[in-house]
């Protein structure tokens, strides 16, 4: 019998582009010049300039990573750092210019914000071109703003935390996000606030050899309570594209977080992406995260379990084709006692694609009766893919439960012989298998979200038969 | 009248090991064969060759179903034409429930969008005529399910399907008194003139409220002896002796 092939996915609903029609877009590369251009461009106060620079000084100390993909065909010099789209950002979606307006209506967003959502966020290239929240949580006292906003109109709250989750000096790329950072959202949710409904930020990369360099920062205030959605796609251009974002949250006594990504980058992307939270006194951050895109991802969340009774789940999935080098994981640090963590990641890959899972968790002396558990499953669907799994555990007490599982495996011919016995072809068993696996993690995200995952691995896995 | 299957001198090798060495077999519209042989003389082999599996390689003889060549046919496209079989070994399939993946099945065997209603109420009617638990149908299918859960969802999903040839391979084998009787009370639901079934078994329990019209003992890769349904109960109790090779 012939076998049958799963091809790569040519034809790709994220992949369509607009015209480079930007206001401004930065000359190529890196420079104090730069740094001091896309501050000047956006009227900063110099304390802000400040960090700019002394984070270009350390990018340029800083080596790159030692382990982990090759990152040798990133080359600055070929990467604008800045792109400021032709508008201002909007409160009324009828105000976004019309070429915009419709990328974002195909990507969905407005129809869920009208359905789902209690806030949407947009960035197009560079810079949020749209904001809104719904009135009531206005009432609420809640901040739901871009950067830029947030750095004009609340200076004080947002000095006091941003740099302070995540460091300039934590990586080289996190370096980079700093001294040319642009666009993102700041939100501040007070004290016992709790929305019932997510707040999403979708971010559009559609100019070819450029960077995003979005920060999130997020404050969740004692028992208050937040789920935030992050979306990201762009089109597939023939050179390199960077994102370089950075997602610093902090959730105070009580207070209960869940983030969620679904990330969909074009497979010439290199993403390099840092997220860190802060997780006080019985506080919670749940992340819930799927990788799809990109050439080549780094992509690590922690959660610095810093307050007696923290909490933090972390859900993953990463789905490498052809060409994918996803290196994902997660990092937790148990500082204080009763803390917990579980963690459950799942990766798929396929026609030579690699997956990594790769976390550290650190257990404190001082992490008393703390628990953490860990399971990470693989799944290769053919010889030529990876998966492997590369775990660092340091417990330094022990009175902590820790567990840890890891299985990686080649989809089992005899499950789709099985499932072709009742009708299915052979691309339809490998999807039901390959769905099912995903099953635990899709459930996770919001139902809208579960069935938007669902399409992508259709998406990944379709193909002709040949 | 045309046969509804034929297997003609079929060899087959796994991993370069000859198992089925020119086997012949007929079964007609209506039929009930037993098939049975010791163990490793090839007859779950003859159900995954039959379904054209592709781990085991066909090095002679044609098969015959419905008047159509199915010799090379994929395997779900011998399913679609009709062919059902009962697992030895059933897999297990996370994170897909029950339902769901029976619900696919359905539509994809019959070529037709399935009415969601009319389906339920037949899958829990048949899966309470099984005796199975009512969460069943919901849960992941075969994971965690006993032997005896595992065969009756293989009938389940039969009486779903709704085949024109059903084989079952040990669908009894490791099951107690009442799963027998249910399975068997199963195979007789499903049994109609119209239809055929091929039962891999080592014991006449399962057989005794069918119709049984003909047993074949499959010795070595080749069937060496067929005879009416009295052959079974002599089978079961002085076992295959006479009919190995050399004795
Ligand atoms: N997938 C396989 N890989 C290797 N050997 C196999 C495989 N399937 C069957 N065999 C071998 O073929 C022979 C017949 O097996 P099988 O058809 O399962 O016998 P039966 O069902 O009659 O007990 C045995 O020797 C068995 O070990
Ligand atoms: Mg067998």
């Amino acid at each position: 019998m012939p076998k049958t092939k799963v091809e790569d996915v040519n034809q790709n609903f994220y992949d369509f582009k607009n015209a480079d029609n930007f206001e401004f877009k930065m000359d190529k590369g890196l420079s104090e010049e730069i740094v001091r251009e896309i501050s000047s461009k956006k009227n900063e106060p110099d304390w802000v300039i400040e960090i700019r620079l002394k984070a270009l000084e350390i990018y340029q100390k800083l080596e790159l990573p030692v382990w982990g993909p090759d990152l040798s065909e990133l080359n600055m010099d070929e990467i604008s750092t800045y792109v400021k789209p032709k508008t201002e950002m909007k409160e009324k979606w009828e105000d976004v210019p019309e070429e915009i307006k419709d990328t974002f209506d195909k990507l969905g967003i407005p129809k869920a914000e009208h359905e789902y959502l209690a806030g949407v966020g947009a960035q197009y290239d560079s810079e949020v071109v749209y904001h809104s929240i719904k009135e009531e949580l206005l009432k609420q006292g809640v901040i739901y703003t871009d950067i830029d906003s947030a750095i004009r109109d609340y200076p004080e709250i947002f000095r006091e935390y941003f740099t302070k989750c995540v460091p300039l000096s934590e990586h080289k790329f996190i370096a980079l996000h700093y001294a040319v950072f642009s666009g993102g959202s700041f939100v501040y949710v007070p004290k016992g606030v709790k929305l019932e409904m997510p707040l999403q930020s979708y971010f559009r990369l559609n100019s070819p050899e450029s960077g995003q360099f979005e920060h999130t920062l997020i404050i969740v205030d004692e028992g208050a309570s937040l789920q935030f959605i992050e979306g990201c796609s762009a089109p597939k251009y023939n050179k390199v594209n960077l994102h370089a974002g950075c997602v610093e949250l902090f959730v105070k006594e009580g207070g209960y977080l869940r983030y969620s990504t679904i990330e969909n980058w074009s497979k010439n992307m290199l993403n390099l992406n840092t997220k860190k939270a802060i997780v006080e006194k019985d506080a919670q951050v749940d992340w819930v995260s799927g990788s799809f895109g990109s050439k080549i991802s780094m992509l690590y969340p922690m959660s610095v379990l810093k307050g007696e009774n923290a909490k933090t789940e972390y859900t993953g999935i990463s789905f490498a084709g052809k060409g994918q080098n996803l290196d994902t994981g997660f990092k937790v640090a148990h500082l204080a006692p009763n803390t917990s963590s579980v963690i459950n990641s799942r990766s798929i890959s396929k026609n030579g694609g690699i997956a990594t899972y790769r976390s550290l968790v650190s257990i404190l002396p001082n992490a008393t009766g703390s628990k953490c558990s860990v399971t990470c499953d693989g799944l290769m669907l053919d010889d030529i893919s990876r998966s492997d799994t590369i775990p660092v555990n340091n417990v330094e007490t022990c009175d902590v439960e820790f567990s840890h599982e890891a299985k990686v495996g080649k989809i089992s011919d005899e499950a789709i012989f099985y499932l072709m016995t009742r009708g299915l072809s052979e691309e339809d068993a490998k999807a039901m298998i390959v769905r099912g696996f995903a099953n635990p993690i899709s459930k996770e995200f919001p139902i809208e979200y579960a069935v938007e995952m669902n399409r992508l691995i259709n998406l990944e896995l379709e193909g002709s038969i040949g | 009248m045309e046969k509804l299957l034929k297997v003609e001198g079929v060899s087959a090798k796994v991993n370069d090991k000859e198992i089925l060495k020119g086997l012949n077999l007929e079964i007609g519209k209506g039929e009930t064969h037993i098939i049975m042989g010791p163990n490793g003389a090839g007859k779950s082999t003859l159900a995954n060759v039959i379904l054209n599996n592709p781990t085991y390689q066909k090095t002679s003889g044609k098969i015959f179903f419905d008047g159509k060549d199915i010799t090379d046919e994929k395997v779900d496209e011998i399913a679609k034409s009709g062919i059902f079989m009962s697992f030895q070994t059933p897999e297990e399939i996370a994170g897909v429930s029950v339902f769901n993946f029976l619900r696919t099945a359905k539509g994809k065997i019959d070529g037709k969008n399935v009415n969601y209603f009319d389906f339920k109420e037949e899958l829990e009617k048949n899966a309470k005529a099984l005796k199975m638990k009512a969460d069943m149908i919901n849960r992941d299918l075969n994971v965690g399910f006993s032997g005896g859960e595992k065969k009756k969802d293989e009938i389940l999903q039969m009486l779903t399907l709704k085949p024109k040839l059903a084989i079952l391979d040990e669908t009894d084998s490791g099951l107690d008194v009442d799963a027998i009787r249910t399975v068997s009370k199963g195979i007789q639901m499903f049994k109609n003139d119209e239809n055929a079934v091929l039962i891999i078994t080592h014991s006449t329990k399962i057989l005794q409220a069918l119709k049984v019209d003909f047993v074949h003992i499959l010795v070595d890769g080749k069937i060496v002896y067929t005879g009416d349904g009295s052959l079974a109960k002599e089978i079961e109790e002085n076992g295959y002796k006479r009919f190995e090779v050399g004795v």
